[in-house]
């Protein structure tokens, strides 16, 4: 594997928001029920700042749904989710469409908007979200399309862009609000070997240049220990593993290391 | 085993009740973000173009073959009494206070209230929807207000229409084809009419509207289940509307006659 060595990144050492300071997310003792299925189950969790954050678990574990709690998108039956220590579940609506300012989020499905081109996608939280003008929209939406190595596709429509083009133009959205916190719900799923990997080298990349805080769920094991500083095993709506990938990597869990070597004997029965 | 029983029923009453609140809550939201400013121009504009504009055609055709089959059938009707000549009167007033809002209503459910919910409905599978609420956008200001307040200006214009090609249609007919006089057909129609009748069909034609955009932009947000999802929300949302269009006429009928 080709990885970024991003764990030993000197870049990442001695900035402001230094990663061995307290979480910028926490979830803590969060239970959900989502269909009469209890979804998460008493899940604590927490988010270094400014270090990349892999969730990884069976389709069904839940991770989404963490996902999904982490930007306000659902508020648990239980439990607080704490964003620098101000609990998401507190706040007003208004007040929550203010704090999510503070993070971009690239969904499985790029939810790209089908009416608008590639610019228009990625200048859209500009116009919305900002009083810049015309010219400064282009200067900084050509930017963020350079960035993600799509400076000559801006006329393009979603329905045009092949799946990688898709998550690249997602990135670009994510990221032009200049946003703290991005979140990725497995954002290289469904790619060929190739795209996939250029994906991932783009969002390490974007974390060296950046230093975002990142969050990404993704299936890609073991591929995914050297795009990440931090993982955690999500299984049965519950966190039963987290810590560096090295550790996650050697963990003594059945579970985690039947996840780790896509083992089909152990203690989950798939067939 | 009664037990059971009772817990489904109850359950089913919860989920019911709880339905009806989300429901409200829903019209609360788009009809604050609706009336209160900065309103979305560009967006009014676009909704108008598609809701109004586009709709024309089928209203004008609608409206002109009622009011033909109304003046047909009146014709022969009031004939029987000698009374052909309040053929104008009951053509319009027909139209006026009962069909040219309920037909437009209905006509409008099903070829723009459908999109609504299947475009909206495609957004909720994306993510779309949840992608405008990560980036901190209130996606009822963004999606319901502007539809909203597009089919409260549209829906009453398009009854207007309605209304006048009908009643054209009705002359057509009587007048043209049956050989009435034109002026017993527009004289006993200008004698009849009032504008308290024109004022009840305005108000049923602002009611429609915001029932059909409650019901669609409804069925459209809370879309769940990929595209048989959306095919169902579609085909829930234009049965839903359009069968409380007809209750709602009849509700608006007895207060406001």
């Amino acid at each position: 594997m080709n990885g970024l060595d991003l764990a030993s990144d000197p870049r990442s050492a001695g900035r402001p928001g230094d990663p061995e300071g307290p979480p910028i997310l926490r979830l803590v003792g969060v239970d959900k029920v989502l269909d009469g299925r209890k979804v998460l189950d008493n899940v604590d969790l927490d988010i270094p700042r400014n270090r990349i954050t892999a969730i990884i678990g069976l389709s069904g574990a839940g991770k989404s749904v963490i996902l999904k709690h982490m930007i306000g998108l659902l508020k648990p039956d239980r439990g607080q989710v704490l964003l620098d220590g101000v609990d998401l579940c507190n706040l007003s609506r208004e007040e929550l469409f203010e704090t999510r300012r503070r993070f971009g989020m690239l969904f499985q499905s790029g939810a790209l908007f089908d009416s608008l081109d590639v610019f228009e996608n990625v200048a859209f939280p500009l116009r919305e979200k900002t009083k810049l003008n015309e010219s400064q929209i282009r200067e900084r939406v050509l930017v963020f399309l350079r960035k993600v190595g799509l400076e000559g596709a801006g006329g393009k429509f979603p329905d045009e862009l092949s799946g990688g083009m898709v998550r690249r133009v997602a990135l670009a959205r994510a990221m032009v609000m200049d946003p703290e916190i991005i979140l990725f719900d497995e954002p290289t799923t469904g790619l060929d070997p190739i795209i996939r990997n250029s994906v991932l080298h783009l969002i390490g990349r974007t974390f060296q240049d950046h230093k975002f805080t990142m969050v990404m769920i993704s299936h890609d094991i073991p591929d995914i220990f050297h795009w990440c500083h931090h993982v955690v095993v999500v299984h049965d709506g519950k966190v039963i593993e987290a810590g560096p990938p090295e550790a996650v990597r050697t963990s003594v869990n059945p579970f985690v290391r039947q996840l780790v070597e896509g083992d089909i004997h152990g203690p989950v029965h798939l067939m | 085993m009664l037990f059971r029983v009772a817990e489904a029923i109850g359950g089913k009453a919860f989920g019911a009740v709880r339905g009806l609140g989300r429901t409200g809550v829903f019209l609360a939201a788009a009809v604050r973000n609706a009336a209160l400013p900065p309103y979305r121009g560009r967006d009014i504009l676009k909704q108008i173009h598609f809701i109004g504009v586009k709709s024309l055609f089928v209203i004008v055709l609608t409206a002109a073959f009622t009011g033909m089959v109304l003046s047909l059938q009146g014709y022969f009707t009031l004939r029987k009494f000698g009374s052909e000549g309040l053929l104008g009167a009951a053509v319009a007033l027909s139209l006026i206070r009962e069909l040219g809002p309920v037909l437009t209503a209905l006509m409008v459910t099903g070829r723009a209230g459908s999109a609504l919910v299947a475009e909206i409905g495609i957004m909720r599978i994306g993510e779309q929807i949840d992608s405008l609420e990560t980036m901190g956008i209130d996606p009822i200001r963004f999606l319901v207000a502007p539809r909203m307040i597009a089919a409260l200006v549209s829906i009453p214009l398009l009854t207007a229409i309605f209304d006048v090609v009908g009643i054209y249609g009705g002359y057509l007919v009587g007048v043209k084809l049956l050989g009435l006089d034109a002026g017993q057909y527009f004289g006993r129609m200008e004698a009849s009419v009032e504008l308290a009748d024109v004022v009840n069909g305005v108000w049923k034609s602002l009611a429609f509207s915001l029932l059909i955009v409650w019901v669609c932009t409804f069925k459209g947000f809370f879309t769940e289940r990929g595209a048989e999802g959306v095919s169902r929300a579609t085909t829930s949302a234009v049965v839903i509307s359009s069968v409380l269009v007809l209750i709602g006429d009849y509700l608006l009928t007895s207060v406001l006659l």
